[in-house]
Parts: C-alpha cells; sequence; structure tokens
C-alpha cells in the first residue's frame, strides 16, 4: 500500500509541474500535431497514400514528441538538484521509476487522443476496431514510457543527455513502434485478428520493461 | 575522488549524539564531499564510515530515511508551490502533511505557501530548503553553509532549530565559513584541511 502511495506521491508531482509549466500543452501537443499536419500536406496529392500510412505517421509524431516528454521529465529532477533530493527522500527507486513512467504515460495518452483526433480529420481515416486499439495504444504508450524512463535516468547527470537520450531510445523502442503500427493497420483494415499477435508483442514488451525498469532504476540513480 | 585526488583522506571523525559539531576550513577542504558523504549521496572508495550506528557501505538507503542536508541547492521543484515542495518531501521520507506544515509555519513562510519555488528570493528559498530538512524529522542535520543567503530574521530561525535539535534528539554538523555565527551554536569544532580532520585545542577555537 505505501509503495502505491509512493508511486501516485512521485507521479502526481510530475503532473502537477506539467500541468503548472503547460510544457505538454505548449510544447508537446503542438509539435505532435505539427508532425501529422505536415505529412497530411506533403502526401496529400495522394490522397489514396495518407489511410495507409496514417497508422505509421500517428506513432512517429508520437515517438518524437514522446522524446521531449522524457527529456522534460529528467530536466526537472536537474534544476536545482532535485536528483538529489529524490535519492536522500527515502524512497524506493523502483517506486520513483514507476511514478515518473505513469506522469510521461498520462501525458502521451492525452497528445495520442489529440494526435489521433488530428489524424482522423486529416487523413480520412475511419476508426475500426476501437477495443484493439486501445489496447495497442496503452501497451505500445506504456512501453514507450517505462523505456524513456530506463533510458532518461542512465543519462539524466550527463551534459549530452538530450543527444544521448534519443540515440538510446530510438533503437530500443523498435518492436515498440513495429508493433503498435501493425496493430493499428490491422485494426484500422477491418482484421482484428490480426492485430492480437502485435498486441501481443507490446504488452510482453511493456511487462519485461517495467520489471526491468522498477529493479534497475534504483542503481541507476545513484550511478548516473 | 576530485579528478586524480582523494576529496578525503585520512578523515578520522566521531560525533556524539546530540552534539553540534562545526566543521570549519578553507574552500575546496572537503567540507561539503564529508556532508554529502554522511548523507548518503557518495560512496566511499575506501575506509569506513558508519552514521547513525549504519554502515554506509551496507545500507546508505538507511541512513537517508535518518538524515536531512541543507546544501548549496534546495533540492526544490521551480513550478511546485512552497507547500507542495514541503508536502513532497516530507511525505516522501514518511512524515504527515501537519508536520510539512509545522515545518512551514517555524520557518516563517507561511505567507508565501501558495508561491512557485521559482518565484522566491534567495533567503526565501533557503527557507524553504530548512523547512525541507527538519520536515523529515532528522536524527541527523547536515548543514552547509547554512548562514549563506538568509537575512536577520531568516538567521535568527536557523540558529533556534540548530539550538533546539538535540533536545529533539538530532544531532547536528554543520559546515561554514562563518564562523563567528557558527562557534555560536557549536558545541565542538574541527577543522578540515586538504581533506583531513585537524581537531583544535579549545583554547585554539576561542581564540
Amino acid at each position: 500500500m505505501n509503495y502505491l502511495r509512493d508511486v501516485w506521491l512521485v507521479a502526481s508531482k510530475d503532473l502537477r509541474i506539467e500541468r503548472r509549466s503547460r510544457v505538454a500543452l505548449q510544447q508537446i501537443v503542438p509539435f505532435g500535431g505539427i508532425v501529422v499536419v505536415l505529412f497530411a500536406f506533403a502526401l496529400n496529392s495522394d490522397r489514396t497514400l495518407l489511410p495507409p500510412a496514417a497508422p505509421g505517421l500517428f506513432w512517429v509524431a508520437i515517438l518524437l514528441a514522446a522524446l521531449l516528454a522524457i527529456g522534460r521529465s529528467f530536466n526537472v529532477e536537474e534544476s536545482n538538484r532535485a536528483r538529489d533530493g529524490l535519492r536522500l527522500s527515502g524512497l524506493d527507486g523502483g517506486s520513483i521509476f514507476l511514478g515518473k513512467a505513469a506522469a510521461v504515460a498520462v501525458e502521451l495518452f492525452l497528445l495520442e487522443v489529440v494526435v489521433g483526433v488530428a489524424v482522423v480529420v486529416l487523413y480520412d481515416v475511419t476508426p475500426r476496431s476501437a477495443l484493439v486499439l486501445l489496447c495497442a495504444a496503452v501497451a505500445a504508450t506504456i512501453g514507450l514510457a517505462a523505456t524513456g524512463t530506463v533510458y532518461g535516468v542512465l543519462a539524466g547527470g550527463l551534459r549530452a543527455r538530450e543527444t544521448l537520450v534519443p540515440l538510446l531510445v530510438l533503437p530500443a523502442v523498435t518492436p515498440v513502434m513495429l508493433g503498435a503500427t501493425r496493430a493499428f493497420q490491422a485494426a484500422l483494415d477491418g482484421s482484428p485478428g490480426d492485430a492480437w499477435p502485435w498486441v501481443q508483442l507490446l504488452i510482453a514488451f511493456a511487462v519485461l520493461v517495467v520489471a526491468a525498469g522498477t529493479v534497475a532504476f534504483g542503481p541507476l540513480l545513484e550511478e548516473a | 575522488m576530485l579528478g586524480r585526488f582523494p576529496a578525503l583522506a585520512g578523515v578520522d571523525l566521531d560525533i556524539d549524539s546530540g552534539e553540534i559539531l562545526l566543521l570549519a576550513g578553507p574552500n575546496g577542504a572537503g567540507k561539503t564531499t564529508l556532508l554529502r558523504l554522511c548523507a548518503g549521496l557518495l560512496s566511499l572508495r575506501a575506509g569506513t564510515a558508519e552514521v547513525l550506528g549504519v554502515d554506509l557501505a551496507v545500507d546508505r538507503k538507511r541512513v537517508r530515511r535518518s538524515v536531512a542536508l541543507l546544501g548549496h541547492e534546495t533540492f526544490c521543484y521551480d513550478d511546485l508551490t512552497v507547500t507542495e515542495n514541503l508536502r513532497f518531501a516530507a511525505r516522501a521520507a514518511g512524515r504527515s502533511r501537519s508536520d510539512a506544515d509545522a515545518a512551514l509555519e517555524r520557518v516563517g513562510l507561511t505567507r508565501m505557501a501558495n508561491v512557485t519555488h521559482g518565484k522566491l528570493s534567495e533567503g526565501q528559498r533557503r527557507r524553504l530548503a530548512l523547512a525541507n530538512a527538519i520536515a523529515r524529522q532528522p536524527r541527523l542535520l547536515l548543514l552547509d553553509e547554512p548562514h549563506a543567503g538568509l537575512d536577520e530574521g531568516g538567521r535568527a530561525v536557523l540558529d533556534e532549530i540548530v539550538r533546539t535539535a538535540p533536545a529533539a534528539g538530532c544531532t547536528v554538523l554543520l559546515a561554514s565559513h562563518e564562523l563567528q555565527l557558527a562557534r555560536q551554536l557549536a558545541t565542538r569544532e574541527v577543522r578540515i584541511i586538504a581533506g583531513q580532520i585537524h581537531e583544535p585545542e579549545r583554547a585554539e577555537v576561542l581564540a
């Protein structure tokens, strides 16, 4: 119970900071929106190309915005050496990890709703198989947030962290991008049966990264 | 280690429970390093260190739960208010909201409760950092240049907190360049020079 309380304490702290600073609202959401709009303009001459490309473009927009959200999540820990405050707090490394990853995941979910609506409107996509889309989005978002949080803390103490985080995160989340895109494609094509193996891959990835992150985050926070 | 040089070498220091120990010494002598080591923020490369009877090499986490560090930085979040920062620190240390609110009142920041850390003056930030430290109700209070940035009122608050700490079962390790102020609080003084502890005679301290 205390563990969950600590997770909530860290997550609510990060979400409160984001709500007040409005970085997510003023930078991350517009960035995701601009990516979607630019692709729409770039491919607009061939309207038949947009719907099949939509899942991939949607997840590219989410991935790029996720890098901003992850960077932001650890930048706030560097000001005033708040990171040392976290280390001194007595909180378990695992609960800090789950709290920070949960906060990033919530931000990404909100972003996905906004970008999703933009994709439906601009790319002429009809949402189908809502359950598959929802399961794939949840599992992929958790996988993205958890992976980013692990690598975010690893690079957190370094001056080159803003360059290093994308370099570390992008290769690591390739399975998430592949699985999420394929699951969305199958769902939007009206063949949800083909999507479930990809959803299972996303769930397995998320479980693995969350478990590894819960164990590794504490030592990484100490060493970074 | 600082580059190729050890930040502390040959430190041999015992602190009794309830003591207010002043750690004096020139810049770069290793005062901050020693305090961060005692807080469990640094790990030992050699030697042994016990804080509150716990071996730092064995269980730093346990040490951290019982110590508080007032360092050069506040460890606070710019976009959280004074109350939010304080409650987060207190609750993370297993303390209640009322402990946080009591600490806020004690340092005289109540009227700034809803102001974000980023908008506070330097002195107010130091008061908040002090409140963060005492809200944890530590058994060992580590103070690194605690008088720096504080006005007269802030210094009076700090002095009262340090003086009353032993009665609350708290030991204080205080590193300072402001020796006149610090000596009025300390029950013992040691000097640290080039990473080594020198314990002066009482007469020499008073001179």
